[in-house]
């Protein structure tokens, strides 16, 4: 009986971090100095997973560049509920754009410290699926086809939250928005062709593309300090649940975007000038029912009873998506 | 250096003479000559330490310019008519942020129906959003405003739109001196932002302001445009130290001593109205000229003291409220409330029309002799006009 | 720099904003009961010294181990380990090798040579303690630990008691129960052995200020069974203490052990190892009503011994006996069929269960015996004051855990009465199932598995079969541990807080929840691994 070679501590690679490990080893959120680029007493709702994610990134960002980042914030809940006048929850360099060109001011920002011999500063632009999808769409295509050095970080929470939950070209299909509420033949959110943006920024061939949850919290960062070493345009889609406009409960935004990735719904990848490189692979399978139940935005579903023919062809969307992103372990 | 050069070469190598940093800039006729020109100094090296940045759109122009300067970089992008309108929310937003952006602006008639040439409705529609706007007459002072616009955006923290006459000033070649880099250094000191974004001392630009403030900013912003006028003649003064001509400014007078009409006009027009007042005074008539540079902010007290002691203002506008009237006449009125003058005003130029020697004297005449309206369209089509009218007040 | 009025903010100028006044409930960090501890018998804290070994800190884990039970190398080797049967882990991949670490920490213990200090006071008090086994021992070492003088007296020659002569050398060696046992002798623990004790009143008159019987359960169980002149019917217990004293029983070469409990197990391997060609047990039921530990009944089998279920003995001859085959009637009872086997056998050994002597009491009335058990209330005492019992004598599981437990627990209710004082019963504490945890955080990793020394090879001689673990696999297991109900600084909770709201108070100093800006969200709550958060109303 051979001895087995010690491969984790405890809680593996999996919690945020680990008594047991070395500093260099643990997440940048477990470090308490951390940047916390978003800080305490901003406006945004209980268990807000963009909160979350927009820290997680900025801080892993700030690691990467040596706190060398200057962040650009297209309009939406994360720039309303961080900077309302006297308050700022910011503590890196930020500047809010507009709606629909975050990309482009970005772009500026890179150019001018290219133009100053600049060539430490990094810069990252950020906005929600409406910002990033719909308005944004000529600005993002724009940046992405010059290769300007900015990352920019998509926090797709499916609707136009901040406004009040309406539908964007990032909702998913069945899901209840203001603008698609669940009444009549088909409620919910048409069933389309969606907008899948990670898929368009790989089409533009960028250096790097890569798609997380704030369910995985060392992915995110490893994408993080991964897109910190290409130089160019670099695009991350990142998963974040609303509890308000998902309507499920405050304690349940990291357990739902991990039931986004493990029932396929989400797949979680990265890619290389266009091409796939590597996917998460689903450790532990759902149906997409267990997905689905916790938000009361896909209740009419359930409710009188099951909708078959919609849940099962939500779950072939996430079969579908299992096969094409290599999603499980052979 | 004087050169016989294309109105946009020479402000090509004004603005490039300034150094800018950034030049970000959309295709749209008339101003494509303008980039076109920096583009190739930056590609051929001759512009360093600059980035020229292809955009996809002027909104994105405006947009890479907002980024640029906010970071502390000395920013250029120019558009026109459509691409202004385009771009119309950012504009309001780099005013509001206070970034010394200056932006060409070759003034083209804005469409329906789309019409490519010159006049002034593009920037008179963006009158209220806090940039200043500066009036070329030409290709000298639109070099000059240029080299001068940076100075009093970056000492004011407000933007800079100079205006030209699209085509009429953009493609006249004229005979230009064009200062040096060594020159404009000398005039023009490195920008120092008022606020930047730098990781060593951070800061959040862009909050979201509430009723209990918004007011203030506002006032704070008004307060710092009326500011400003005293701003911009001093830069125009220390540009006629160095540089020995007088450029800028926020007026010119022509023949006003004495003058009991005085016609004021904005733009390259100001030259053909040079002309014209000439004739006439020769014929005896009492008329004189005042060309307007700053048109924001409008400075109340010099077009007062300019028109005192004329009984008549006509204020020729290349752009107009539909179904009010004049934009610069209701400045123009207010500056000159109480003082008892009439004001009359000649729409002209629209859409690219050519204003002409003949057709000016006409109407000054008449107007001289109190025989025209208060509103006027000049050689206008009347036959035209008043059939498609019966036509259309009969389908109402 | 110059900001702009309003438009330009200062970094971090939120923190001015308290939205720990949103809301309605908070998060507390809660200490809760780990199925482990729970199940151990000797009330070992379990996940507290595994979550101490985990980073290294043997003797930390050590010292915390022993707090509670003096004896984890041999623990290590003869522990049921209920700890196991109940831990989490196993409904995740496969239970936490808790036996093994235990072991690893006991032998490193030896290794290393650390003490036990004595106590640092005295208090002049003296117990005496009757039998040196399990219950007696621990009751020694507790009482020692309080600072009372103890003596042990016990018939035998050697301290141990079921340890030393019922469970044998491969099972557990000697030098470890002997060092074991020594050290806490060194804390200054007077053994007397070979010292019977005829009447436990004398002992009183003495000048003891109590006394802790734990003299086990000795007496083979019997029953009649014909048998020829020569047979050859031996007792278990006493086989096996024969051998411990250097003697070698005379059983052949086929031996037939009549019996299903450890004990039988025991006699039955410890026959093979003194040269018997076959043991064969027979026993009146079936498997899953045969007492035995499995681990050992595996063990047994391995080593080819066979077992004869639903069989009774009913004759035995010089050279052979006869069983009788028994069936399962409607009510799972085993009846006789009639049915006869002949099996060869030179010897048949009894381990038919135990019984007390209770000789030792005297003839005083005042200790009652129930059921052929020593009568004893919820703190251990008989029925006369100062007078207390545990271990095999009193009822209970017979374990040498259990005794352990019950010695540590007599220990405690002895000095509480010493001082007339009452011990507050600790309130029963739900422990921590599975479905509380949040079972994602934590990688599969199977149970380590010990080695075996090779069936055959091991039933020739009385080396230890069971190796320990080395300390690279102690470690692994220990860390597989998932710490139920109990925070392991994850960090989990300061990570996932969405309002920057915990603050992480230092290594081993756990955290804190900022209560101006706790929204209440709920989610550090829900990615808690290991149960240790709960959320609590403000309203």
């Amino acid at each position: 009986m051979s001895v087995t070679q010690i491969k984790f501590y405890q809680v593996g690679s999996f919690a945020v971090g680990n008594r047991l490990l070395r500093d260099d080893e643990r997440s940048v959120q477990s470090d308490p100095d951390r940047t916390n680029a978003l800080t305490s007493g901003h406006r945004a709702c209980q268990g807000c997973g963009e909160a979350l994610g927009a820290r997680y990134a900025l801080d892993a960002a700030m690691r990467a560049t040596g706190d060398q980042l200057i962040a650009v914030n297209a309009t939406g809940c994360l720039e309303v509920f961080s900077t309302p006048y006297p308050e700022s929850s910011w503590r890196v360099a930020w500047l809010h754009s507009l709606f629909g060109n975050a990309p482009a001011v970005a772009t500026g920002v890179a150019a001018a410290l290219r133009a100053k011999g600049n060539h430490t500063t990094r810069v990252v632009a950020q906005g929600g699926d409406g910002a990033t999808v719909d308005i944004g769409l000529g600005a993002l295509s724009g940046m992405f086809e010059r290769n300007d050095d900015v990352l920019y970080i998509c926090y797709d929470n499916e609707a136009y939250m901040n406004t009040g939950v309406q539908r964007s070209g990032a909702t998913p299909p069945a899901a209840r928005t203001a603008t698609t509420q669940s009444v009549g033949d088909h409620p919910g959110n048409l069933f389309g062709q969606g907008k899948y943006l990670p898929k368009i920024a790989m089409a533009h061939e960028i250096p790097y593309v890569a798609t997380a949850t704030i369910a995985d919290l060392r992915d995110l960062e490893a994408k993080v300090e991964r897109a910190m070493t290409y130089h160019g345009a670099r695009y991350l889609h990142i998963l974040v649940p609303c509890p308000l406009g998902w309507g499920s409960a405050s304690c349940d935004t990291i357990k739902i975007a991990r039931l986004a990735t493990q029932s396929g719904l989400f797949p979680v990848f990265e890619a290389v000038n266009g091409e796939m490189i590597t996917s998460s692979k689903i450790r532990k399978k759902v149906a997409v029912d267990e997905y689905l139940k916790l938000q009361s935005r896909y209740a009419h579903l359930f409710s009188p009873q099951r909708n078959n023919e919609v849940i099962d062809h939500l779950q072939r969307i996430a079969d579908r998506n299992i096969a094409r992103y290599e999603l499980m372990e052979e | 250096m004087l050169r016989q050069v294309e109105g946009s070469k020479a402000v090509a190598d004004a603005v490039a003479a300034c150094k800018p940093e950034v030049i970000c800039a959309y295709p749209i006729s008339p101003q494509t000559h303008i980039v076109e020109g920096l583009s190739k100094l930056v590609k051929d090296g001759t512009l360093q330490h600059c980035e020229f940045i292809n955009v996809e759109s002027e909104f994105a122009a405006m947009s890479v310019a907002i980024g640029a300067s906010a970071t502390g970089a000395r920013t250029y992008t120019a558009t026109a008519s459509q691409g202004l309108l385009f771009m119309a929310e950012a504009i309001y937003n780099a005013s509001g942020l206070g970034l010394p952006i200056v932006m060409t602006v070759a003034n083209r008639a804005i469409g329906g129906p789309i019409n490519i040439w010159n006049d002034h409705s593009d920037s008179m529609s963006q009158r209220d959003c806090g940039w200043l706007q500066l009036y070329a007459e030409n290709n000298q002072e639109a070099a000059d405003l240029h080299i001068q616009a940076y100075r009093i955006a970056e000492e004011m923290s407000i933007p800079v739109m100079v205006c030209m006459d699209g085509f009429i000033l953009t493609h006249a070649y004229e005979q230009v001196d064009i200062p040096t880099t060594e020159e404009v250094s000398e005039f023009l000191p490195p920008f120092k932002p008022r606020q930047v974004l730098d990781p060593m001392d951070p800061v959040s630009i862009g909050a979201m302001v509430g009723p209990e403030s918004f007011t203030e900013v506002k006032y704070l912003a008004h307060q710092r445009m009326i500011d400003s006028i005293a701003k911009i003649e001093e830069v125009a003064d220390d540009f006629e130290k160095q540089f020995g001509r007088k450029t800028g400014g926020l007026l010119r007078s022509y023949r006003t001593e004495g003058a009991e009409t005085i016609v004021l006009a904005l733009g390259s027009v100001i030259g053909t109205l040079k002309d014209v007042v000439d004739e006439l005074d020769l014929d005896g008539y009492s008329i004189g000229l005042v060309g307007l540079t700053s048109f924001r902010p409008f400075p109340f007290e010099a077009v007062r003291t300019a028109l005192l002691g004329a009984k008549r203002v006509i204020i020729l506008e290349k752009a107009f409220s539909t179904g009010t009237g004049g934009i610069v006449t209701q400045d123009v009125a207010r500056a000159i409330e109480g003082l008892g003058l009439e004001d009359l005003t000649l729409i002209a130029g629209l859409g690219g029309r050519p204003i002409t020697i003949a057709s000016l004297r006409s109407y000054l005449v008449e107007a001289m002799d109190d025989q025209v309206e208060r509103l006027t369209f000049l050689d206008l089509e009347t036959e035209t006009v008043t059939r498609e009218l019966v036509k259309e007040r009969a389908l109402q | 720099m110059d900001k702009p009025y309003a438009i330009t903010l200062s970094v971090g100028s939120s923190l001015a904003n308290h939205t720990g006044s949103w809301r309605v409930e908070h998060p507390e960090y809660v200490d809760r009961m780990p199925p482990c501890n729970k199940a151990c018998p000797a009330g070992e804290n379990v996940q507290n010294w595994l979550y101490m070994a985990e980073d290294g800190s043997y003797e930390q884990a050590w010292r915390a181990l022993i707090k509670e039970n003096p004896f984890p190398a041999i623990m290590g080797r003869v522990c049921y380990h209920p700890c196991q049967t109940v831990c989490n882990r196993g409904f995740l991949d496969e239970a936490v090798g808790i036996n093994s670490v235990e072991r690893f920490l006991g032998d490193h213990a030896l290794e290393k040579g650390w003490k036990i200090d004595p106590p640092a006071e005295e208090t002049g008090l003296a117990i005496l303690v009757i039998g040196a086994g399990p219950a007696g021992l621990s009751a020694a070492y507790h009482l020692r630990r309080m600072g009372h003088q103890v003596v042990i007296r016990d018939a035998t020659h050697s301290p141990g008691g079921m340890m030393r002569y019922g469970i044998p050398k491969y099972r557990l060696p000697r030098e470890i129960l002997d060092a074991e046992i020594n050290r806490i002798r060194e804390m200054g623990i007077i053994f007397q052995l070979d010292t019977r004790v005829d009447d436990v009143h004398d002992a009183l008159e003495e000048g003891f200020d109590a006394v802790f019987m734990s003299i086990g359960a000795q007496l083979s169980k019997r029953t009649f069974i014909p048998a020829g002149e020569s047979s050859r019917i031996l007792e278990a217990i006493k086989v096996l203490r024969d051998f411990e004293d250097g003697e070698r029983p005379l059983l052949g070469r086929k031996v037939v052990v009549y019996g299903g409990g450890n004990t039988a197990m025991d006699v039955a391997r410890t026959a093979k190892r003194l040269g018997a060609e076959d043991a064969i047990i027979v026993y009146r039921r079936t498997r899953d009503k045969a007492p035995a530990n499995d681990a050992e009944m595996e063990e047994a089998l391995e080593e080819g011994i066979l077992i004869k279920w639903l069989s009774t003995v009913k004759y035995v001859g010089e050279d052979n006996l006869m069983i009788e085959k028994m069936a399962l009637d409607e009510t799972g009872f085993p009846q006789p069929t009639g049915e006869f086997e002949t099996l060869e056998a030179d010897s048949l050994i009894l381990a038919l269960g135990q019984e007390v002597d209770f000789s030792l009491l005297g003839n005083d009335v005042d200790l009652d015996v129930v059921s052929g058990l020593m009568d004893v209330d919820g703190t251990m005492m008989t029925s006369h004051p100062g007078i207390f019992a545990g271990g095999d004598m009193v009822d209970g599981d017979r374990t040498v855990t259990t005794s352990i437990g019950h010695g540590k627990k007599a220990a405690k209710y002895i000095d509480a009465w010493l001082n007339d004082t009452k011990l507050e019963s600790k309130k029963e504490k739900t422990p921590v199932s599975f479905e509380e945890l949040n079972t994602w955080y934590y990688t599969d990793a199977p149970h380590a598995v010990r080695e075996r020394l090779d069936a055959t090879r091991r039933v020739n001689d009385f080396s230890e079969i069971v190796q320990g673990l080395d300390e690279s696999t102690a470690l692994y297991e220990a860390r597989r541990c998932m710490s139920c109900g109990n925070c392991f600084e994850c960090d989990n909770c300061f990570g996932v807080c969405p309002d920057n709201a915990i603050k992480k108070l230092g290594p081993g100093l756990g955290f804190e929840i900022d209560m101006d800006y706790c929204k209440g969200c709920g989610i550090c709550v829900t990615e808690c691994p290991a149960s240790a958060m709960v959320m609590v109303s403000d309203l």
